[in-house]
């Protein structure tokens, strides 16, 4: 018999015929999908020939292999000592054995059920129909119909005070929605000066100069640091070390007399009178993107950014001579107060770290 | 009353059936298991993105049980001992409590590490395979769109997947990100001030910003572009390679069920089991090392994320070109940090228009392409790949100079100089090997294959003989088309020789008995098919 069906050709078989296989009716059903099953063979003609017989041990033994490093990963998981102990001890093995038994195991019944796909299943070639191109002109235009005859239901076109009051009337709801979600967020940038402005700011020590600490708040004198030597200061004052004043960090630099002379020669207008005897201090924040500049290099004097290898000359008012920097590290005015200790004599005289658009 | 028998084995049964009652599922359903998939290795690129993607969903859940995003300051107490008495954030605490203080976190933590370093990955292979096959060409321009999206999308959840962590690391990442936010022309410092909530690092929202971004936003958004990936996918069908009895009117290869989806799933243990042995085995980011996050402090070598390098590389290698006038600045890193992303995004995004306009090819194509039988387009793919490439290494150019002893400035130098002229350099020689590749294909049609035996004529030349392809004319070529497929170019590809023993380390089949089936040839099979269906219609 051979009923045309969503023409796909003639049918295999009857679904209804008692004398039908399965595989018919599977045949059949994909036919009336439009899948044809062109090829279809048993890998193994003759059943149980010994290289169907080791492909079917292998698989068996892939499975047992899963099961049994499952279990071990379930018995590591409970049983070994897992708590992070200083030194050598088993835990520091807990997450390497960890990942090999779940890797094996789960590894194991990925390939034996792939194997078994691909070397025991019977080889199949099946061929799909395919639909290329547009829907027929027909049904193209109906959709199309249904479509504008929606908009015409509304009778949008001939009312137009409707139309004008909907897009009058409509539009701000969306402002509304929008408006709460993004206006919450919006921070004016300039409100307190902020980008020109770094815990050096006298303002933060109630108009006194600020000193300049190490890391433990504790000040510094010039004869902390030998000539060519160099530490990072921060802000003396309340949090000035934390990152709250992410934009201070700086580095004070003692140079030998020799270089400390080049630098005074060639301290520009902008930095006259920022060095104190043989110190400068540059902010540590790299102009190009922000990274702590913090590689100093005794010999050639350079400070170099690890992050992007921005360099810039120290005995030249830190400006950039190689690498993706464009601006010269900021310099701050330092001097001394009557107790010997660092000062900032006043906050950074140009926005410190990388360039935006509003910056001079 | 006489108790109804219950019937186990018509269990399955009846409940097929009532679900069908109310459902009508059983035709949907079979069109759906009996979909028709090809086979080709390169296929499973995008898989693999699929299965690292369910990986990532599943240790992500895992991970927000125990993280913490929040600023707060806090002593560390723990039982990492170099950290003891170091003041941190929450989240850094929480990090560190994930790696040291909860069973199998670190295996956890490391997994989600390495399951996205393999999603971005097999996003740019599989991009890459659709790109030289020209599988992107209508109709399946908005997959390739969503594809790039997908790739961005990923980009920008991995960048905020480590950046939670707060170490000294991600933070410097997270400053870097500040930094070329605020490059943005006009808008810059309102959208660095907006976010951060404040000037950097802002008072402490940006961790728990990034959280709800990280674990919910952006992993919403990829899930709803996989789907749309997956639906067009099965809505246009799979592409095919050409070959016997393959058309631009159908698809070959195997049903979903139970061949195809089998293979998926058992290809989803092994994605998952290599994810299982990276994350056991190989450590990565081990941000207990680092410290938490300093704004003062940096160390050397401070690389990003892989997918993240060839930004860092283009940053590394633009020159210092800063715009200043009428009281404005356009800084620098906006040429590489916002521009050249925005190009890369751009430029992908249209390729396929621009193709069919330039070629003038407005057709439906179901049908792949060799790469070597578009040169044009594979050269491109060699010319982005080298530039790329070159981005790439240049993430790293202080580990390179530092491990092979050459000057850092030589190699940015190197890097700048090669941006310019390897990828031309690179198009050149791919186009030429193309062509090189097409006529040697047009050569073994129209001579046949070497067979490596050399035979002295009675003159006293020496010939190699070839065994033709096909029925040869008076001059011994042969008159065959080039299908678009793989031309065989060995004698063991015509079954000219007796397959070889198997056996790894001792031969598993016994010489003499090696069993050779005839199996019908199946492209014959196909093509008999095909000629009795067009027959019958």
């Amino acid at each position: 018999m051979s009923t045309e069906k969503n023409g796909h050709g003639p049918s295999h078989v009857d679904p209804d015929d008692p004398n039908a296989t399965r595989f018919d009716l599977v045949r059949e059903g994909a036919h009336r999908d439009g899948v044809e099953i062109v090829y279809y063979a048993p890998r193994f003609p003759r059943p149980g020939t010994r290289a169907e017989r080791r492909i079917e041990r292998f698989i068996s033994l892939l499975f047992v292999l899963a099961g049994l490093s499952a279990l071990a990963f379930v018995v590591i998981y409970i049983a070994w000592p897992w708590e992070y102990r200083p030194g050598t001890h088993a835990s520091k093995l807990y997450t390497p054995l960890l990942g090999l038994t779940l890797g094996t195991s789960l590894a194991c019944v990925g390939i034996g059920i792939v194997t078994w796909v691909k070397k025991l299943l019977p080889e199949e070639v099946a061929v799909e129909k395919r639909h290329v191109g547009e829907s027929p002109s027909d049904e193209r235009k109906m959709t199309a119909a249904s479509m504008l005859y929606a908009v015409d239901e509304t009778g949008v076109a001939r009312r137009p005070l409707l139309k004008g009051a909907l897009a009058l009337g409509i539009a701000p709801i969306g402002v509304a929605v929008a408006a709460p979600i993004v206006g919450g967020l919006i921070r004016d940038p300039h409100k307190d000066n902020q980008l020109f402005r770094t815990g050096f700011d006298p303002a933060n020590n109630g108009g006194k100069p600020v000193r300049l600490v190490r890391e433990d708040y504790s000040p510094v004198r010039p004869e902390d640091i030998s000539a060519g030597g160099q530490i990072t200061v921060f802000p003396g004052i309340p949090e000035g070390v934390s990152n709250k004043y992410a934009d201070s960090p700086t580095l004070l630099i003692h140079l030998r007399p020799a270089d400390a002379a080049v630098a005074r020669e060639k301290l520009n207008p902008l930095n006259e009178g920022s060095m104190y005897e043989n110190f400068v201090a540059y902010s540590k924040i790299c102009t190009h993107l922000g990274c702590p500049a913090s590689l100093y290099e005794q010999q050639t004097n350079r400070l170099l950014c690890p992050c992007h290898q921005s360099q810039f000359l120290i005995t030249d008012n830190a400006k950039p001579i190689f690498g993706p920097a464009a601006r010269a590290l900021p310099m701050l005015p330092i001097g001394v107060d009557d107790e010997g200790y660092f000062i900032a004599k006043s906050d950074y005289k140009v926005a410190i770290g990388p360039s935006f658009w509003e910056r001079p | 009353m006489k108790r109804r028998r219950f019937d186990l084995k018509a269990l399955p049964g009846a409940t097929a059936g009532g679900i069908d009652e109310r459902m009508h599922i059983a035709s949907p359903l079979r069109k759906l298991m009996n979909k028709v998939f090809p086979d080709h290795w390169s296929f499973l690129l995008g898989e693999i993105a699929l299965w690292s993607f369910v990986v990532l969903l599943l240790t992500g859940t895992f991970l927000t049980l125990f993280f913490d995003p929040s600023m707060e300051e806090v002593t560390y107490n723990g039982p990492y001992t170099p950290l003891r008495g170091v003041e941190m954030s929450r989240a850094y605490e929480s990090a560190l409590e994930i790696s040291f203080e909860v069973r199998g976190g670190l295996i956890m933590r490391q997994m989600h590490h390495w399951a996205a370093l393999l999603f971005m990955a097999a996003i740019i292979a599989h991009m890459l395979r659709t790109f030289v096959t020209g599988a992107f060409r209508k109709p399946r321009e908005l997959n390739w769109i969503i594809g790039v999206l997908l790739f961005w999308v990923g980009f920008l959840e991995g960048f905020l997947g480590y950046s939670l962590p707060d170490d000294a690391l991600s933070g410097t990442g997270l400053r870097i990100g500040h930094a070329i936010m605020l490059s943005v022309p006009v808008v810059g410092t309102w959208l660095a001030e907006s976010l951060f909530g404040g000037e950097f690092p802002g008072g402490g929202v940006i961790i728990p910003r990034f959280y709800g971004l990280h674990v919910l936003i952006l992993p919403a958004v990829l899930v709803a572009l996989v789907s749309l990936h997956l639906a067009l996918l099965v809505l246009q069908k799979h592409t095919q390679w050409p070959g016997p009895g393959r058309t631009n009117q159908n698809v070959v290869g195997e049903r979903m069920v139970p061949r195809y989806g089998l293979k998926m799933a058992g290809f989803f243990l092994l994605v998952a089991a290599a994810i299982a042995l990276l994350g056991g085995l190989f450590q990565i980011n081990p941000m207990w090392l680092f410290g938490p996050y300093n704004a003062a402090v940096v160390s050397a070598a401070s690389q990003p994320d892989w997918y993240v390098m060839f930004l860092d590389g283009a940053a590394r290698l633009f020159p210092a070109w800063e715009i200043r006038a009428f009281g404005y600045t356009l800084p620098a890193p906006f040429w590489p940090a916002v521009l050249l992303p925005g190009i890369i995004t751009i430029v992908p995004i249209l390729y396929p228009f621009l193709e069919a306009r330039f070629t003038r090819d407005r057709q439906s194509h179901h049908l792949l392409q060799r790469p070597r039988d578009v040169p044009f387009r594979t050269a491109l793919a060699a010319m982005g790949v080298s530039f790329y490439l070159i981005l790439l290494l240049s993430g790293a150019n202080d580990v390179i100079a530092d491990k092979f002893h050459i000057s850092l400035n030589a190699m940015t130098w190197a890097g700048r100089i090669g941006l310019l002229i390897v990828p031309p350099i690179a198009y050149y020689i791919t186009y030429r090997v193309c062509l090189g590749l097409q006529q040697h294909d047009r050569e073994v049609l129209a001579h046949g294959v070497e067979t490596g035996i050399i035979k002295r004529l009675p003159d006293g030349r020496f010939i190699e003989v070839h065994q033709p392809l096909g029925p040869v004319d008076e001059h011994g070529h042969t008159k065959l088309e080039y299908g678009g497929w793989a031309v065989p170019k060995k004698m063991n590809r015509l079954g000219a020789l007796v397959p070889t023993v198997r056996g790894f380390f001792r031969p598993i089949e016994e010489p003499g008995r090696v069993e050779i089936e005839p199996k019908p040839p199946r492209g014959a099979e196909l093509e008999r098919v095909g000629r009795e269906r067009q027959g019958g219609e």
